[in-house]
């Protein structure tokens, strides 16, 4: 009598979190902080954690634009190319302080997302080569608006406040900002409409649109959402760092795609979830900074690049993983 | 082909004549290629200066061919449904590897068994990658954008692991020969290229794994059932396409006389999906058009270079392209999806 309602309030404190097989990216996350906390001095200070946060909730903000759009069964190629280029447009616009740079910034992201979804609604063109095209074309214009240079942000504005300012000296101003949209996401998902056609178009697009779901206006949503995060996090990459620089981002999209399929999300769509995908690119973060660390114990020393040599490792395992977990039917292509 | 897509009408009326609009599909869009080509080079003839001048055709040929080479290898991996990101990482691989090998206490020992090392291992090694991808794909059912996203995100940083992230200069005449050499004033790279793109085309066209290899494209499971080694093929296509990967990375290196592990290869793979899918390579897979991957890579060096030659920003250049990719799928008459 007394267990079963427990284990009801378990699960539903754990529903937020992903629930059932994406609460192992939750565990091994946690399993990683309590290691790199027992071996290491500094790991839980005050600086490590707000440099780790602020860097990753660039990461985190194009994750989660990336798992709604991985969700429809789509890809988008092209957020890497976008934050540069959104980090150009605030930096230029920055003099005119964070309220016009921000929506400046997130705007160059929509307007990205928009030809997206009209190459890929409206032409009918499959999303990996549509947001490939928009991938280049973002690319171009950023370097031709920048003439190939960094452009540096006006430090008197109130422009780098977003990125550089921390609540109580450990929680920057921009991890706040993705978790709300994290959030977001996570509502839309789990309680509107929009959100259960999401995830039916990634289902089967066909029988989605035939039961008469506004489809059409699901994946035009996902493009959209996924440029406004691109967008939002090349402001955070302006802010943050100083500068908008328009050959960033080379490889973001693929380091979403990576943290998504960490967070247990199919590429096949139709299934998924947007905290497990947050915990996913904590993940991946945390496994450089976990590095850095253990290169400062003096015990090994791997040099920068062996840190991609084991993120490549660290993604196989993942996926071996998933395969023994996956059901066979989703394990097809 | 994709399958007939009875659900949204098209395809009901031709079920009789179904093979017979694919032949002559692909063939007006390989002429379409051809055309556009030389309303291209007739453009360049009146406009840039100094077009028809050896020296323009030999800068242009040698930095298509590595393109075209991994194009190629690109191509049969579309053409199983699959797609490739790791060949840049590949590159870079072989390409690291090539001068440690030869530049090594006993590849300068033995000069000649020193360059044949060189060029055979760094191809064993790409080979090894395309089939740690193909098993990825094959036996383990991991979608290929995933697996390979493995090696393109790891295999760079072996390289320069390998290298310590090291600019590796060297001079060695025989080596670099692959890159800079001419035959009947032709860059070897090109001669290369069009080899290759002769034997694949070949291999395609009259080989059993060139049926396979459409057939598997094609329809997968209706493949399967009627018997085709389906794994096999998914397995040789990747190990195809990682060595031509492998050959373009020595290419690369012996052009430049040096290897970065950082820049050799990097963004290659878009530059080969997008003269595959010019070329006419649908991305649900069972089309191999090698010569109009061929083209197409030409194609999108020559826009290139026109825009370049007449003073538009080599930057304007990626805006230019990707219009040219959007076109090209569009114009694709398949099932627009991947």
């Amino acid at each position: 009598m007394t267990t079963a309602p427990l284990d009801l309030n378990l699960r539903r404190y754990m529903r937020p979190l992903g629930g059932g097989t994406h609460l192992t990216v939750w565990v091994a996350l946690a399993l990683l902080i309590l290691l790199g906390y027992l071996r290491y001095d500094n790991f839980l200070s005050a600086y490590n954690i707000s440099s780790f946060l602020g860097y990753n909730s660039m990461f985190v903000l194009i994750s989660v634009g990336m798992c709604l759009v991985i969700m429809t069964g789509g890809i988008d190629l092209s957020v890497g190319a976008v934050a540069a280029l959104a980090s150009v447009t605030a930096a230029l616009l920055s003099p005119l302080g964070l309220l016009v740079a921000l929506p400046a910034g997130m705007l160059t992201g929509l307007v990205a997302g928009a030809i997206n979804a009209g190459l890929i609604v409206g032409l009918r063109l499959p999303p990996f080569m549509a947001t490939l095209a928009t991938m280049l074309a973002a690319r171009g214009t950023s370097l031709v608006v920048s003439d190939r240079q960094a452009v540096s942000v006006d430090w008197s504005s109130d422009f780098t406040a977003l990125g550089m300012n921390k609540i109580a000296s450990i929680l920057p101003w921009t991890i706040v900002v993705a978790i709300l949209v994290v959030v977001v996401a996570w509502y839309i998902l789990e309680k509107t409409s929009l959100g259960r056609t999401v995830l039916a178009v990634g289902g089967n697009a066909e029988a989605a649109h035939l039961m008469g779901l506004k489809t059409s206006r699901a994946l035009i949503f996902v493009y959209l959402f996924s440029g406004a995060c691109a967008g939002l996090a090349g402001v955070f990459l302006a802010s943050g760092y100083g500068a908008g620089q328009p050959l960033e981002g080379q490889g973001w999209e693929l380091a979403a795609i990576a943290a998504v399929v960490v967070g247990g999300t199919l590429l096949t769509g139709g299934m998924g979830s947007v905290p497990a995908t947050v915990a996913g690119a904590l993940l991946f973060g945390l496994v450089f900074n976990l590095l850095n660390f253990e290169n400062g114990l003096g015990v090994i020393s791997l040099s920068a690049y062996w840190q991609s040599v084991i993120r490549g490792a660290f993604l196989l395992v993942v996926i071996l993983l998933q395969v023994r977990l996956a059901r066979p039917a989703a394990a097809k292509a | 082909m994709s399958e007939p897509s009875s659900l949204t009408g098209r395809g009901l009326g031709g079920v009789g004549e179904a093979p017979a609009p694919r032949r002559s599909r692909v063939n007006r869009r390989f002429l379409g290629l051809v055309v556009a080509l030389a309303a291209l080079i007739l453009l360049n003839v009146l406009l840039t200066p100094n077009f028809l001048a050896v020296q323009t055709l030999a800068v242009n040929v040698s930095q298509v061919s590595t393109v075209a080479i991994v194009a190629l290898g690109m191509t049969l991996v579309i053409a199983t449904g699959g797609v490739d990101l790791s060949v840049g990482a590949v590159m870079a691989v072989s390409g690291a590897l090539a001068p440690l090998i030869f530049g090594s206490a006993w590849g300068l020992a033995n000069p000649g068994l020193g360059l044949l090392a060189a060029i055979v291992l760094p191809l064993l090694v790409a080979m090894c990658c395309g089939l740690f991808n193909g098993t990825l794909v094959s036996f383990l059912g991991v979608q290929p954008i995933i697996a390979t996203l493995i090696l393109f995100i790891s295999g760079r940083g072996v390289a320069q692991v390998l290298t310590n992230g090291n600019l590796q200069t060297f001079s060695n005449p025989s080596f670099t020969w692959l890159g800079t050499g001419r035959i009947l004033g032709l860059p070897v790279q090109g001669w290369i290229a069009i080899l290759l793109t002769l034997v694949v085309a070949l291999i395609v066209r009259k080989t059993i794994y060139g049926r396979y290899l459409l057939s598997v494209g094609g329809n997968e499971r209706a493949a399967a059932l009627a018997g085709t080694p389906v794994a096999k093929v998914k397995i040789a296509t990747y190990a195809i396409a990682s060595t031509f990967a492998g050959l373009a990375g020595l290419i690369d290196v012996a052009i430049n006389s040096a290897s970065d592990a950082a820049r050799v290869g990097n963004l290659m793979e878009l530059d080969a999906i997008a003269a595959a899918v010019v070329g006419g390579a649908a991305l649900s897979g069972g089309r191999a058009p090698i010569l109009g991957t061929l083209l197409g890579a030409i194609f999108i060096q020559l826009v290139g270079y026109t825009l370049i030659a007449n003073g538009v920003p080599d930057e304007a250049t990626f805006i230019v392209t990707a219009a040219i990719i959007v076109i090209a799928v569009y114009l694709q008459d398949s099932r627009r999806r991947t």
